[in-house]
């Protein structure tokens, strides 16, 4: 088991296990939003979980570097936290910060890390950029509400996984990227039902189980 | 303010719809020059627009059926690319410039007016096919600007007003062949 000194502290990781899960699972916290455990490649698409590594010049993103014995790593040095906190930024900006209407207020990750950060969830430096429309209903039983995505793809990874192949998929592109359910009718409703994987993994409430 | 735009199915004539089923079975069989492997999706996406000259979504249909892979992935990819339309090109395909010159002078506004005279979005088709909208990046002629082509037709130092104009035209010259056409049937019975 490699020994690491995360922010001179000594752990143990388990050997090939990512950075990011060594510190996660030693109670030191790294803002991730697109990692799940156990998953092999990592898309590291956030821009969240940087950390500063002895001997590389540049951040780098902890999902995807490997333990290695007596690495040195800093997780809360400045250029870490201004990386993180402009990542954060830019994602509020096509937010909509309407906390107390949504479901997943006070267990959003969004809210974690902005706290985490010390930053407000309403940046007033950028622009608001909101997609349209504020729901999608699609699917017989989800709604998406892109508004509150924040393409993390977990939800794809966890139905990929559950399924073996994904129900959802990213759709189109740049600022008008969404989460899409194309091609799913009636019969998904039968595959989804009972299944809630993806509604539990989104980390901000932007796929919700509609009542029937 | 934005037209309002959304997903329709198109009032088509019989005619069209028998073309199209005769152009996917076409596809159909050309599915056997690309090898059954995920890196051949683009190429035949490419065929099939080449063919059908949109991607329609049976003809997604079919190929999620010849290559075994979700429809919804084959959507996200196609989507991701400019290259792959989802509707189909009017009888008169409308591009409007916004490249440099036109943007300067204001290409925006007749987009917008275009937008909303036919109740479309750039990229899409008009409920009977007659029009579709389209923004490009330079006709090459900016001295022109703003330039919007109809057709294979320039028009240039388009103004917002000459908007309704242009469509009344071509719905004039539409009505006038249909009348034409009835005169001629009932001269020769």
């Amino acid at each position: 088991m490699p020994k690491i000194l995360v922010d001179d502290r000594e752990i143990e990781a388990e050997e090939g296990s990512t950075l990011l899960q060594a510190c996660l699972n030693n109670d030191i916290y790294i803002p991730n939003l697109c990692y799940v455990e156990g998953m092999q490649y990592p898309s590291s698409s956030c821009r969240m979980c940087f950390v500063e590594i002895k001997g590389q010049d540049k951040p780098v993103a902890a999902c995807v570097v490997t333990v290695r014995e007596n690495m040195v790593v800093k997780t809360e040095t400045e250029t870490v936290r201004r990386l993180q906190r402009s990542a954060l930024r830019l994602l509020l900006s096509v937010h909509r910060v309407d906390c107390k209407n949504c479901q997943a207020n006070k267990k959003c990750e969004l809210q974690r890390i902005a706290k985490f950060l010390k930053i407000g969830l309403k940046p007033k430096k950028l622009e608001q950029y909101l997609k349209e429309p504020e729901i999608v209903q699609e699917h017989p039983c989800l709604d998406y509400y892109p508004n509150r995505c924040v393409l993390c793809g977990k939800c794809l990874y966890v139905c990929r996984k559950q399924h073996g192949q994904s129900v959802l998929t990213f759709a189109k592109r740049g600022f008008e990227t969404i989460i899409s359910f194309y091609g799913q009718d009636d019969e998904s409703k039968f595959e989804c039902e009972g299944c809630t994987v993806c509604v539990d993994i989104c980390p901000v409430g932007a796929l919700i189980m509609r009542d029937l | 303010m934005k037209a309002v735009c959304s997903q329709k199915g198109w009032k088509v004539d019989q005619e069209r719809l028998k073309e199209e089923r005769a152009i996917l079975k076409q596809i159909a069989r050309k599915f056997t020059n690309f090898e059954k492997k995920r890196q051949g999706l683009i190429p035949i996406l490419q065929m099939v627009q080449e063919e059908l000259s949109y991607l329609s979504a049976e003809a997604l249909n079919m190929v999620a059926g010849y290559l075994e892979i979700s429809k919804n992935e084959i959507y996200g990819v196609a989507t991701f690319y400019n290259q792959f339309r989802f509707q189909p090109p009017g009888k008169h395909p409308i591009k409007v410039c916004l490249g440099t010159a036109c943007h300067v002078r204001a290409g925006d506004i007749i987009l917008e007016n275009f937008e909303r005279k036919l109740k479309i979005c750039d990229g899409e088709t008009s409920d009977d096919r007659e029009f579709s909208l389209e923004r490009v990046a330079c006709v090459g002629c900016c001295a022109l600007a703003p330039v919007a082509v109809i057709g294979e037709t320039v028009h240039g130092h388009m103004a917002p007003s000459k908007v309704e104009g242009l469509i009344l035209r071509i719905e004039i010259e539409k009505e006038m062949q249909a009348r034409e056409k009835q005169k001629n049937e009932s001269g020769q019975s």
